[in-house]
């Protein structure tokens, strides 16, 4: 199973049936087309490429081209059970305003990235190069992540902005599940992939 | 004047009037003993009657959508580059409509169209029409021609407007709609710039208040200034730069007031070229009939609610230059769909070429109608 299939299916897992879902930075909108397909799942994804607006209308998947950086002006509060942001965070300038946002239009928010306190990453640094790994394949000058964190990080914001984990999933490149993982998830784990809520009163 | 008919072109086509001779009452409550709609058809219609495209035109815009009416027309329809064999809108799956809407100035009845009541043409007694009336009507061509419902209503600016109120006033009968380059309702700045049209066009001593015809004259001079006020709107500062910057026709300038700059030569071209293809009277009406689009009005002025009923899916386009209908107004539409949680894709064009753009050939843009014109085929079959 390639690695975005497995993401897909990690998240699928997580999401009711029939729920309504906003996916923002969705690509070609392969996550939605999945979830609609197995799911039932209606919803729409945010993609500011123009070629992936074309993809993701040829994958039958409803999308509407706007720069997520600029908050989710046009969505309304609580108007969405999920929404999902796969692989983008660390790509964007105003992450934690972004994380908000995702809380205050989705009930849940379904986060994943790249861990950059993957032991191999602590290994470039070491030996004083920025990591180019299987989950970071680009070099430090021509890469889009500007807001790389690890999960002890993450998992930091969460409690500064009182967003509750409701459920996380520490996995390498290829999402599989490792019992190493569970031990040591920010040294072993490749990909982190969250599911939050806002810290409900 | 084409040589030889492009292979991608619909050819050489001939308009269809179709009669009603029905009384028509319009949302003003005026009403129409009997009226004309003039129409062309490029495609087949399948056996199912489920391939049908309805293509509604903006302000100036009119049937001849696509192809060549004789091999000595110097330009094809106003649409050309988007239906045809293989274009985005291909004719040899879809049976494309387009229409000449009432109150119109190219064969629809409309103010230059004899009046029973007085044997003489209508003039400024024809009575104000709305995109409610017209859409109407495009029901009524409709059941003419036996279709129960289109596979698509497609439209730019004006004939976005169309095509959302379609989807508004008979869901069931239409199943996607593509709404391009346009708006929700018009801003207050937008119903300025008509304003000043139809003053230019009233103003003038040859408009006769509308009766010009028994004059044997037109409104020249205000027809002209309006074409010329609106064709500025129709353009984005950058292209008007790009076009012309401040270059002068004599590369100096000589103090007076003759025709210096280039764009000034070409604004006067556009309204003088414009004077001889359309009806002032027309132009006044379809000025209204924008300024008057607001389908939330009768829905608290809440375009969410307006959508409701409806399961018609959409496409809206608009283009990052297009400051007339710009891209926050289709964001409205958008924003309004997806509160009612209809389906709706959204894209943002990038073109220089400002409200013009939705006319003119583009690659992203053809594509993306394209792709979605996939579904509307396989939804139709």
């Amino acid at each position: 199973m390639t690695s975005l299939r497995a993401e897909l299916k990690i998240i699928a897992d997580w999401i009711k049936p029939g729920s309504r879902v906003l996916d923002l930075g969705c690509g070609k909108g392969e996550l939605l087309s999945y979830l609609q397909e197995k799911h039932n799942v209606t919803g729409y994804g945010i993609e500011i490429k123009q070629s992936n607006i074309v993809a993701s209308i040829k994958n039958r998947v409803n999308v509407i081209q706007a720069d997520i950086e600029q908050g989710l002006t046009g969505f309304e509060s609580n108007s969405f059970d999920y929404v999902i942001m796969s692989q983008t965070l660390q790509a964007l300038h105003n992450t934690d305003k972004i994380l908000q946002e995702i809380l205050r239009v989705g009930r849940e928010g379904i986060v994943t990235f790249p861990n950059f306190g993957h032991w191999q990453n602590r290994l470039g640094i070491l030996f004083g190069h920025m990591p180019v790994t299987r989950t970071l394949p680009n070099s430090w000058y021509n890469t889009p992540n500007i807001h790389l964190c690890t999960i002890k990080d993450f998992e930091g914001l969460c409690k500064e902005k009182d967003f509750e984990i409701l459920q996380r999933s520490i996995v390498d490149s290829q999402h599989r599940s490792r019992v190493y993982n569970m031990f040591f998830p920010n040294l072993l784990g490749e990909v982190a992939l969250y599911r939050i809520q806002k810290r409900q009163a | 004047m084409p040589d030889a008919i492009p292979n991608d072109s619909v050819g050489l086509v001939t308009p269809s009037t179709q009669h009603f001779e029905q009384s028509l009452t319009l949302e003003s409550g005026l009403s129409l003993p009997s009226f004309d709609l003039v129409y062309e058809t490029y495609g087949e219609l399948n056996a199912k009657k489920s391939n049908a495209i309805l293509i509604c035109h903006a302000l100036t815009g009119d049937h001849h959508v696509a192809g060549y009416h004789s091999m000595d027309d110097k330009k094809p329809g106003w649409w050309d580059a988007y239906i045809g064999p293989g274009k985005p809108i291909d004719t040899n799956k879809f049976f494309v409509i387009g229409l000449n809407n009432l109150g119109g100035c190219k064969g629809s009845t409309g103010p230059m169209s004899i009046n029973p009541a007085t044997d003489k043409p209508y003039g400024r007694d024809f009575p104000i029409v709305t995109v409610k009336d017209w859409v109407l009507t495009q029901t009524m061509l409709a059941d003419a021609l036996g279709i129960d419902s289109f596979a698509a209503v497609i439209g730019g600016s004006l004939g976005g407007m169309q095509a959302l109120q379609w989807s508004i006033d008979y869901p069931q009968r239409v199943k996607h709609a593509v709404v391009i380059a346009a708006a929700p309702k018009l801003s207050a700045q937008n119903i300025g710039f008509n304003e000043v049209a139809r003053q230019a066009i009233r103003s003038d001593p040859d408009f006769h208040d509308g009766h010009y015809y028994e004059h044997n004259v037109v409104p020249r001079r205000g027809i002209k200034l309006a074409r010329m006020l609106g064709h500025i709107t129709y353009l984005s500062d950058e292209s008007m730069r790009a076009k012309f910057g401040r270059e002068l026709r004599e590369g100096k300038i000589n103090f007076n007031f003759d025709t210096e700059f280039q764009v000034q030569s070409y604004l006067q071209y556009q309204g003088e070229s414009f004077v001889d293809r359309f009806d002032a009277n027309s132009y006044l009406i379809m000025t209204k009939t924008l300024d008057y689009f607001d389908p939330a009005k009768e829905y608290n002025d809440d375009l969410a609610k307006a959508l409701e009923k409806t399961d018609t899916r959409f496409l809206v386009i608009s283009f990052t230059s297009d400051w007339r209908f710009a891209p926050e107004r289709s964001r409205e539409i958008v924003k309004a769909l997806l509160d009612s949680n209809k389906s709706v894709s959204y894209a943002e064009i990038k073109a220089n070429q400002g409200h013009d753009a939705f006319l003119i050939p583009n690659t992203d843009y053809q594509n993306v109608l394209s792709c979605y014109m996939q579904h509307v085929e396989d939804a139709s079959q």
